[in-house]
C-alpha cells in the first residue's frame, strides 16, 4: 500500500477533525513510552522527513557525541486517543528512530523486534500473541496506598467499585482498535485482568503499550492509580503478563499437528524458550521487584518445566477445542506487565526459533504441582530454577550470545548497566524486614 | 450527463456504466481519444487495464500528454496503478456501481460538489475525507481500518475470502498473511460498536460479509 496515501488520511483526518496535537509516541529501553508533541502544521514535514530530537537526554539511548536522532511516524498506527477531549482532540503516532544518516538505530527497542520478526518471516513464520494484562488499582502511588475493592478471583460483587474502572477501561480500548477478548476481577483484591484478542507481535507490542497507559489515565480521570508493577502487595498475587503465542506458517497452525497435538515446531519452540528461559528473564522481568513475584507462590512459575494444563508450570500447553486446529498455542507464564513488549517479545522469538533452527529436544513434561515442590527435589530430576533475583538474571542475561544477537549489543550493554546499578541500590537498602527482625533482639 | 471514452471495458464495468447512467463510448486507443476531442466532449476517459496494463498505462500517459483528461482505471491488483501518476483514480475488480459513480463524480466535477457519503444503516463513509461516522458520532479509525470497511460497504452482501480482501484491501501480498485481515475486522467491529459489530459476519470457512 503506498505510503502517501497513508500519509494523505492521516494529514486529512487531522484537519477533519480538528487534530490540536499529534503524539510521536516511542520507547526508551525499559519500555517507558516518550511523546513529543507536534501540531497540525508541522505534520506534514515530520511525515516525510521525521523529526529531530536529543537522543542523548533519552536513558539507553545515544551518547552526547551522536545525540541526533530521528523520529519517524508509522502512518498505520495513526489513532485519536479517547481520553482526551473532542475539541482540539489528540492523536499519536508510534516512531521508528533512525539516525541523521537514515539507518535503523540499533537503540530502539521496535527496531530490534521488527529484526527478530522479519528473521522469523525469513523462515516463513509468523508470529500471533495474546496477552493476559494483569494490574492492581490502589487510591494512589503512596506507601499507605489501599486497595480499592475487596473481590476475589471471577467475583462480581457490589463490593468490586473498580468495576467500572475495568469496565471503562474496556470501552476505552475498544475505541483505540484493542479489541478485548474477555476480564475479570483477578485473585487478589483490587486485582484486575484483562486478555486482548490475538495480533501480530508488532501490532500486540505497540498496542500494550497503548493500553498500559489508557488504563492508568483511566484510573486517574477518577483520581485512582492503576499498576502494572510485578509484586505491590507481600501477601496477594503478583500481577503476570502471562502471553499466548500461535506461530503461523502461511495460513496452517505452525504449533498443531493432525492428531489435535503439538507438533514438532512446537516442541522445538516450546524447548527454545526452556533452553533459553534464564536468559530471557532478565528482559520478561526487568525489575527487582519481578522476582518477587516469581518466588512469592500463587502460581507464578519458579522452575523451567512445562506441562499440558499445569498452572505451575513455565511453558503451558492449554487444551483447544476438538476441532479448532487453529487454535493451537502455548502459554509462556513468566513475563510480567512491567516488561518491554518490543523487547520481551523479541527475547521469546530468538529463543523460540533458536529451538527450531537447532532442532532442541523437547524433556518430558512435568505434571506435579512444581509451585510446592521444593528446589532440592527438583534440581535431582535436573530441572533448571528460574533466577531467584535481577542479579542472577543479569548474570545469565550477560552471558548468553542468543540474546545478545536478538537484542543487539547497544540494547544490552545499556540495559546491563542500567539494571546493575538497580541492584547495587537494591542491595544496599535496610529493608522493613530487617528492622522488624533483627533490631529487637540483635 | 456524463460522457467518457472507454477503453477495452470488461461485461461487469460496460454493465455498471449503463446502472449509473453515463454516456459511455467504446474507443481503441489513444489517437482516438486525442483525435476525437474536443468534438465528442470527453468528459473523462475510463481505462480497463484488464490482461494488459502496461498497455493501458502507455494509453493513460499519451492522453493525459496530450488532452489533460481526467483519468479513472479499473484493475485487478493495486499494485499495477500506485504508482502511475497519470492515473487520477482507480477501482478495483470486481466493480461496484456505487462506487464507480462516486469516483466518476468526483473526477468530473472538480468543486466536490457531488456527494461521496457511502451509507450502511446509521453508518456513513465520507470518500472525499476518509471520515466514518456511525449515528452520527465519529469512528476513529487508521488507514487500513479505513480501507477495509470501503471496501464491506462498497460489496455488501456477498462472502468474501480472507485471501480475496486481503488482495483487494492490502493490494498484494502482505507480510502477515490473511490473519492480519482476521485482526482488521476485530479492530472494526470494536470500533462500530457491540450493536453494529454483527455487520461483518463471520462466514465459516469462508472469510467475511458484510450487511
Amino acid at each position: 500500500m503506498a505510503m502517501e496515501k497513508q500519509a494523505e488520511y492521516v494529514l486529512s483526518t487531522v484537519e477533519e477533525r480538528g487534530i490540536r496535537f499529534v503524539r510521536l509516541w516511542f520507547t526508551d529501553v525499559l519500555g517507558f513510552l516518550k511523546s513529543v508533541a507536534i501540531t497540525p502544521a508541522e505534520l506534514e514535514g515530520v511525515m516525510e522527513d521525521g523529526m529531530s530530537f536529543d537522543g542523548s537526554s533519552i536513558d539507553g539511548f545515544s551518547r552526547i557525541q551522536e545525540a541526533d536522532m530521528i523520529a519517524k511516524p508509522d502512518p498505520t498506527t495513526f489513532q485519536l486517543l479517547p481520553w482526551r477531549p473532542d475539541e482540539g482532540g489528540v492523536a499519536r503516532m508510534f516512531c521508528d528512530i533512525v539516525t541523521p544518516a537514515g539507518e535503523p538505530f540499533d537503540g530502539d527497542p521496535r527496531w530490534a523486534l521488527k529484526r527478530n520478526l522479519r528473521k522469523l518471516s525469513e523462515r516463513g513464520y509468523t508470529l500471533d500473541i495474546a496477552p493476559e494484562l494483569e494490574f492492581y488499582y490502589f487510591t494512589d502511588a503512596s506507601p499507605a496506598r489501599e486497595v480499592l475493592d475487596r473481590g476475589g478471583y471471577f467475583d462480581l460483587t457490589p463490593l468490586d467499585v473498580a468495576q467500572e474502572y475495568r469496565r471503562r477501561s474496556i470501552v476505552v480500548l475498544e475505541q483505540l482498535g484493542i479489541p478485548v477478548e474477555s476480564s475479570h476481577h483477578e485473585q487478589s483484591p483490587g486485582q484486575h485482568e484483562i486478555d486482548l484478542r490475538g495480533a501480530d507481535a508488532l501490532s500486540m507490542a505497540d498496542q500494550l503499550l497503548t493500553a498500559r497507559l489508557a488504563i492508568k489515565e483511566v484510573a486517574m480521570e477518577s483520581g485512582m492509580y492503576a499498576t502494572f508493577m510485578p509484586k505491590p502487595l507481600q501477601d496477594a498475587a503478583g500481577s503476570a503478563l502471562h502471553l499466548h503465542l500461535s506461530l503461523f506458517e502461511g495460513e496452517l497452525n505452525a504449533f498443531h499437528e493432525a492428531d489435535d497435538g503439538l507438533s514438532k515446531v512446537g516442541e522445538a519452540f516450546i524447548a527454545g524458550l526452556l533452553t533459553h528461559a534464564r536468559e530471557l528473564t532478565g528482559i520478561t522481568n526487568q525489575w527487582v521487584n519481578s522476582y518477587k513475584r516469581l518466588h512469592g507462590g500463587f502460581e507464578a512459575p519458579t522452575f523451567v518445566t512445562w506441562a499440558h494444563n499445569n498452572e505451575s508450570a513455565l511453558v503451558r500447553v492449554p487444551t483447544i477445542q476438538p476441532g479448532k486446529p487453529e487454535r493451537t498455542r502455548i502459554e509462556y507464564r513468566s513475563p510480567d506487565p512491567a516488561c518491554n513488549p518490543y523487547l520481551a517479545f523479541s527475547a521469546i522469538v530468538a529463543a523460540g526459533l533458536a529451538g527450531i533452527e537447532r532442532g532442541y529436544e523437547l524433556p518430558a513434561e512435568v505434571l506435579e504441582n512444581v509451585a510446592v515442590t521444593d528446589g532440592d527435589t527438583m534440581a535431582l530430576s535436573g530441572v533448571e530454577r528460574l533466577p531467584s533475583g535481577l542479579d542472577e538474571a543479569l548474570d545469565a542475561l550477560e552471558g548468553s550470545e542468543l540474546m545478545k544477537e536478538a537484542l543487539g549489543d547497544h540494547i544490552v550493554e545499556w540495559f546491563l548497566k542500567n539494571k546493575r546499578d538497580e541492584w547495587r541500590r537494591y542491595r544496599r537498602h535496610v529493608s522493613l524486614f530487617e528492622i522488624e527482625e533483627n533490631l529487637p533482639i540483635l | 450527463m456524463i460522457t467518457l471514452a472507454v477503453i477495452g471495458a470488461r461485461q461487469e464495468l460496460a454493465g455498471a456504466f449503463e446502472a449509473i447512467g453515463v454516456s459511455a463510448v467504446a474507443v481503441a486507443d489513444a489517437t482516438e481519444v486525442v483525435d476525437s476531442q474536443p468534438d465528442a466532449g470527453w468528459d473523462a476517459l475510463v481505462i480497463d487495464l484488464g490482461l494488459d496494463p502496461a498497455r493501458g498505462i502507455a494509453i493513460a500517459r499519451r492522453v493525459d500528454e496530450a488532452l489533460g483528461l481526467p483519468i479513472l482505471a479499473v484493475a485487478d491488483l493495486a499494485s499495477d496503478v500506485t504508482d502511475v501518476p497519470e492515473i487520477d483514480d482507480f477501482l478495483l475488480v470486481p466493480i461496484n456501481a456505487d462506487e464507480l459513480r462516486i469516483r466518476l463524480g468526483r473526477l468530473t466535477s472538480p468543486t466536490g460538489t457531488t456527494d461521496e457519503t457511502i451509507r450502511f444503516k446509521d453508518l456513513e463513509l465520507n470518500l472525499a475525507t476518509y471520515q466514518a461516522s456511525a449515528g452520527e458520532v465519529p469512528v476513529d479509525l487508521t488507514f487500513m481500518e479505513y480501507e477495509l470497511l470501503r471496501f464491506f460497504m462498497t460489496h455488501p452482501t456477498r462472502a468474501w475470502s480472507r485471501a480475496q480482501i486481503l488482495s483487494q484491501v492490502w493490494g498484494y501480498d502482505y507480510f502477515g498473511g490473511s490473519r492480519t485481515v482476521d485482526v482488521h475486522v476485530r479492530r472494526l467491529r470494536a470500533k462500530l460498536g457491540e450493536e453494529r459489530s454483527s455487520w461483518i459476519a463471520t462466514v465459516r470457512s469462508v472469510g467475511y460479509r458484510f450487511g
